[in-house]
């Protein structure tokens, strides 16, 4: 349990909530957030944003009765924090590309901030956000409005892709790749309850059987899983 | 000092909290966060005689005080729990119970024969295994249009009756909540030879999409838990206990010290 430092709207629906404490985390992982008591039942699966000294943040938006629960914390109020939890991305030594779509480059600012040399391509339905954190932690920041960024992006350089937004752009970027040595790991998105593996909610198909995403993902190599086969919402 | 020891079958429960099957995986996750050596029992995520993936789509879906889920007995089969899981599950102080599921008669009847040769081949080498069966009857008849088993006290009695013969071991019914009569159907348990009888699995239940005219979930039809069952879920467990002499367990929406 901690408390509430600040919970600013960023966009439309789209806020950041910081909670203070020192937190672990690697990138790619999440926490299960509650800012309730018993109901709703389940605590809500974000991922980190950000982790820095004193405080841990997170990206969300508000799409249904936990994340509107969540947009009206003040600061000061409780938070329960479970994690962190989930595989997140690997370690890269080489020039990684941060590939993300709308909410999904929530989680791709705290891997930019770890990794030591990636660069971001963001792109957005119709409203930009975090842009100017992006281009400061990395080497270069391309951004997308209205279109395609996967159009945008040529991977040529790139040891690895991190990938995470609508699975349609993910698809589109796992195509773009194929042939080439360049490795893509796409962060999924699913429906959980537990969060730690005990409950077989939030099963995913792979070439190696069905895994969960929040204990053996939410990050996979992009080949091993069957990008069709996610229905979360 | 009181005593919360309980005593079903013969197996001995330290205190009468027993995790319900599918809440607790096989224990390795919660045993991380929470030593298992304080619970009187674990009853497994369900198993059937052949691995199975669940079901597609979306799989859990909240409700006004509780949950809906349609997880499809996603489970690695009998022989690669015993091989694998069952192990850690007996290496502590719990009662270890395994929640037996199956599609057809011959499923069950088959997935018992092989729990049965395993825990006989453990006591000959003096190894813990299963201290009970739990039969969960609420898996659908596939060979009757997917309608449960646990529905028609009839066709419950057959898979009660195949299972009692198949085995020695202590065997608890649990039964689905959606059976036509449950005190008929506990006392047909008993008749058959059951140990105890636990109650309630979820209730049958459904959650549509407004927006895209649907149901939720491609299985159409949802098991609900939680709190909110929890007054239905004590009625059926007291209509039980006076339908029955064997022991009960109750559950259903089960989440305070006062419950």
């Amino acid at each position: 349990m901690t408390t509430v430092i600040s919970n600013n709207q960023i966009a439309s629906d789209i806020f950041v909530l910081t909670a203070e404490g020192d937190y672990q985390g690697e990138m790619g992982q999440f926490y299960m957030l509650r800012g309730w008591d018993q109901f709703p039942i389940l605590s809500r699966p974000i991922s980190i944003h950000d982790i820095g000294e004193g405080y841990i943040s997170f990206l969300y938006r508000v799409v249904g009765q936990g994340t509107e629960l969540l947009s009206r914390l003040k600061p000061g109020d409780f938070l329960g924090l479970e994690g962190p939890y989930g595989n997140g991305f690997p370690v890269i030594q080489g020039k990684v590309a941060l590939v993300g779509g709308g909410m999904g480059t929530a989680p791709l600012y705290y891997a930019a901030k770890r990794l030591l040399n990636s660069d971001a391509y963001l792109g957005f339905s119709y409203e930009a956000f975090r842009v100017e954190e992006f281009r400061h932690t990395t080497g270069q920041t391309k951004v997308n409005i209205g279109g395609y960024i996967v159009d945008d992006f040529d991977p040529t350089g790139y040891e690895a892709v991190f990938t995470c937004g609508p699975l349609p752009m993910m698809r589109a970027l796992a195509t773009k790749l194929q042939g080439t040595s360049t490795k893509l790991y796409v962060s999924l998105e699913k429906r959980m309850a537990c969060g730690i593996g005990a409950c077989f909610v939030c099963s995913c198909a792979t070439t190696n059987g069905n895994r969960k995403a929040c204990k053996d993902g939410p990050v996979f190599l992009a080949e091993e899983v069957d990008l069709d086969d996610l229905n979360s919402h | 000092m009181i005593s919360t020891v309980t005593n079903i079958a013969g197996v001995s429960f330290k205190n009468p909290f027993i995790m319900a099957s599918g809440t607790y995986g096989f224990g390795r996750e919660y045993a991380q966060y929470n030593d298992p050596n304080k619970l009187g029992g674990i009853s497994g995520k369900g198993l059937t005689l052949h691995a199975k993936a669940g079901n597609r789509g979306i799989r859990v879906y909240e409700t006004a005080s509780g949950l809906l889920n349609s997880v499809g007995l996603e489970n690695p089969g009998i022989e690669a729990f015993l091989e694998r899981e069952l192990d850690v599950m007996t290496s502590w102080d719990t009662a270890v119970l395994l929640n037996l599921g199956g599609g057809t008669l011959e499923d069950y009847v088959q997935g018992t024969q092989l729990i049965n040769e395993d825990n006989d081949r453990r006591k000959r080498e003096s190894r813990r295994g299963v201290d009970m069966i739990e039969l969960n009857i609420s898996c659908p008849n596939v060979k009757e249009g997917g309608m449960a088993f646990g529905v028609d006290t009839e066709v419950a009695r057959t898979v009660v009756r195949g299972v009692r013969q198949a085995t020695h071991l202590p065997l608890a019914v649990k039964l689905s909540p959606n059976a036509q009569d449950i005190a008929a159907m506990a006392a047909m348990c008993e008749e058959e030879g059951a140990d105890a009888i636990s109650l309630v699995n979820t209730f049958s239940g459904m959650k549509i999409d407004v927006r895209k005219r649907q149901s939720v979930f491609a299985n159409l039809y949802a098991g609900l838990s939680g709190p909110a069952i929890k007054p239905i879920a004590l009625r059926m467990v007291h209509q039980v206990a006076k339908a029955v002499s064997i022991p009960v367990i109750g559950m259903g929406g089960i989440s305070s010290a006062e419950d």
